[in-house]
């Protein structure tokens, strides 16, 4: 059976160009880009040069890029970083229910550990923030705004500029988590107004543990790690050049193709959520129906439990992914779900499909083929029965 | 499906390691796997299975969708040998619950039925171990299996009026070393603590014996809704 895999969300098939040029690094341009000879001058000139060409693709300077392993240590860099540098001019941050843990639980250690104060800003039923809530939540020891691009569950799309323009405003900095909005969204940092914005390459193709850190000039920040003095002292530790060239290429490579793809994942994601709306009862679509990502189609399908349904696809050798209580460790649904206003008996039910470059119209069929029985089986089986209004009114209370 | 259960339960690695190691492409063992695909003793929502429902002896019903499962079960007993002689179950709820469930239907069927007094005595250790394990975050799954037969058998007991025999839920003991019980964890979420951190200050629970945090914070979960819903 062909695999189907629509679980790009969680990360992206290494792409063969990408793959390509990193083989050069690994045993050809093999030196340490802080040693004082041609070996190690021949890596730093790579590094260089991928940040210059990351730098030019955020319309950044190069020097306000840091290469990190990943979007959570960016992440951490950023909010635990800034959080200690401004300790004397503020502790107060704003960010939304609706973010990835890697933001969530920083902030919680923040408060726990560094005696920040969080504002956890509520978000609308198709889980974006409102930049009015967020302007309301300012107060003078805010010293940071941290809000993501795009949502890495439901997909929905934040109006960046507006916030931006906000916490410039005020004169706050800005941090984006921008991982799942790379492939799809403009990434101009001006044109944004942030301050900060972290990525990783595991979502646009490129190898996973690789990331970024933009921090706008002047902006302080107390490094996590500590040794060689590596990035501008922000990031000690040798440099993972082969992984440092394969994020530069792919980021590269997914910001020149980012048009045609959204368009192109547009069509295939509208053909299965209309789909599996109309071939199967009681389900609706989570996040915003337009300001969303092209390729992620989160649906609830009601008195059916989402890991259940997650399993019976991987018979198939369909891989997707659920926001369900089953699969996490903590056995809550998913907490951006909830936040949408969505009850738990609904959030249970939710399921994830994200489309990548390589998702055909025949795999799309192919999931709408066996769907509706899975569910008619899983329905079969199941002793509870919601009623549709009731999920309606819990929704339209948000 | 015998020796293949014998031989995995010698391998004394960590369930999650286990059932890792063990699938290809599967988290869980051949026979939860063959359990989730192919329940026995479903309970269909069709006309058969709304006659079966007002022929049964007995139902038993636990949990609440609102907090991810739900599990309904069903008895046929014969009075004047106390056997269960038929189970049916439905199921909102993973994998592992499912697969529990339908083992535990076929445990207290097979062999001309269980009496009363041995079905009361599972434990949900008993279907993981004929499972061939399961994760341990997984354990939940299968307690909600159990607790349906145990509201299952309490029915019967109501309807055949041998109220003598009826068992009070709770104190039920989760963790052995600090004998700490489900009674226990449900007044300390009454008293407020509605999160493991809040629960293990008040009463140690899993500290030292990690293996329960998955049952306490099931119980938690289930308290919390209960009461604060
Ligand atoms: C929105 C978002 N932020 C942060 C991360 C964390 O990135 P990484 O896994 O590279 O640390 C992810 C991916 O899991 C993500 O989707
Ligand atoms: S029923 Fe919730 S994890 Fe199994």
């Amino acid at each position: 059976m062909k695999e189907i895999y629509l679980d790009n969300a969680a990360t992206t098939k290494l792409r063969e160009e990408v793959k390509q040029e990193m083989l050069n690094y690994f045993d050809v341009v093999y030196g340490n880009p802080g040693s004082f000879h041609g070996k190690g001058l021949e890596a730093k000139n790579a590094v260089e040069d991928a940040r210059e060409r990351v730098a030019k693709l955020i319309n950044a300077k190069s020097r306000e890029i840091t290469f990190t392993a990943g979007g959570t240590e960016s992440i951490n860099l950023a909010l635990k970083g800034l959080a200690k540098a401004m300790k004397d001019k503020g502790n107060h941050i704003i960010t939304s229910r609706a973010e990835h843990h890697a933001v969530l639980n920083t902030c919680e250690y923040l408060e726990k550990y560094e005696c920040c104060e969080v504002t956890y800003l509520e978000v609308d039923k198709y889980g974006m923030v409102n930049p009015s809530d967020v302007e309301s939540a300012i107060k003078p020891n805010t010293i940071l705004i941290t809000i993501m691009y795009a949502n890495n569950e439901i997909g929905t799309i934040n109006p960046m500029a507006e916030i931006g323009t906000i916490a410039r405003k005020h004169n706050i900095y800005f941090h984006t988590d921008a991982c799942q909005a790379a492939g799809y969204c403009d990434l101009d940092t001006e044109k944004l107004n942030v301050d900060m914005m972290t990525l990783n390459g595991s979502k646009v193709y490129g190898p996973k543990g690789t990331g970024i850190l933009y921090a706008k000039t002047g902006i302080q920040l107390v490094p996590l790690v500590h040794g060689g003095g590596q990035e501008r002292n922000l990031r000690s530790g040798t440099e993972n050049v082969p992984g440092i060239m394969g994020f530069a290429k792919a980021l590269e490579l997914a910001q020149t193709e980012r048009e045609y793809e959204f368009n192109k994942l547009t069509k295939l994601r509208d053909k299965l959520v209309n789909g599996i709306l109309e071939s199967v009862s009681k389900t609706f679509l989570n996040g915003h129906p337009t300001q969303r990502l092209p390729n992620n189609a989160n649906v609830s399908i009601l008195d059916i439990e989402g890991e259940a349904l997650t399993l019976y696809l991987n018979e198939y050798d369909i891989y997707t992914s659920t926001g369900s209580a089953c699969t996490s460790q903590t056995l809550d649904p998913s907490h951006v779900v909830l936040a949408t206003g969505l009850p738990y008996e609904a959030a249970h039910g939710s399921i994830r499909f994200t489309l990548g470059k390589e998702t055909t119209e025949d795999d799309i069929e192919k999931v709408l083929e066996v769907l509706p029985g899975i569910v008619k089986t899983l329905r079969q089986i199941s002793p509870v029965n919601v009623a549709v209004e009731h999920i309606v009114e819990a929704r339209s209370k948000k | 499906m015998e020796t293949e259960i014998q031989t995995q339960s010698k391998l004394n690695i960590h369930p999650d390691v286990k059932a890792k190691v063990e699938s290809k492409k599967w988290f869980y063992t051949d026979t939860v796997k063959d359990h989730f695909f192919n329940p026995r003793n479903l309970l269909i929502n069709d006309e058969e299975g709304e006659q079966y429902s007002k022929n049964a002896d007995a139902i038993g019903m636990v949990g609440s969708p609102a907090c991810g499962d739900a599990l309904k079960l069903w008895l046929k007993i014969d009075k004047n040998i106390d056997k269960i002689m038929d189970c049916k179950f439905q199921t909102f709820g993973c994998a592992s619950a499912i697969a529990s469930t339908s083992m535990l239907s076929v445990m207290v069927t097979e062999n001309d039925g269980m009496k009363i007094d041995d079905a009361l005595k599972l434990k949900p250790q008993d279907i993981i171990a004929r499972l061939g394990n399961l994760p341990s975050r997984k354990f939940h799954c299968s307690v909600l299996g159990d607790k349906a037969l145990r509201s299952a058998i309490n029915d019967y007991f109501r309807r055949s009026n041998q109220n003598n025999r009826i068992v009070v839920e709770g104190a039920r003991i989760i963790d052995p070393e600090t004998k700490t019980t489900d009674k226990d964890i449900e007044e300390a979420v009454l008293e407020g603590a509605l999160n493991l951190e809040d629960i293990q200050k008040k009463l140690k629970v899993g500290i030292s014996n990690k293996a329960v945090i998955p049952a306490v914070e099931e119980l938690i979960r289930f308290y919390k809704e209960k009461y604060f819903g």
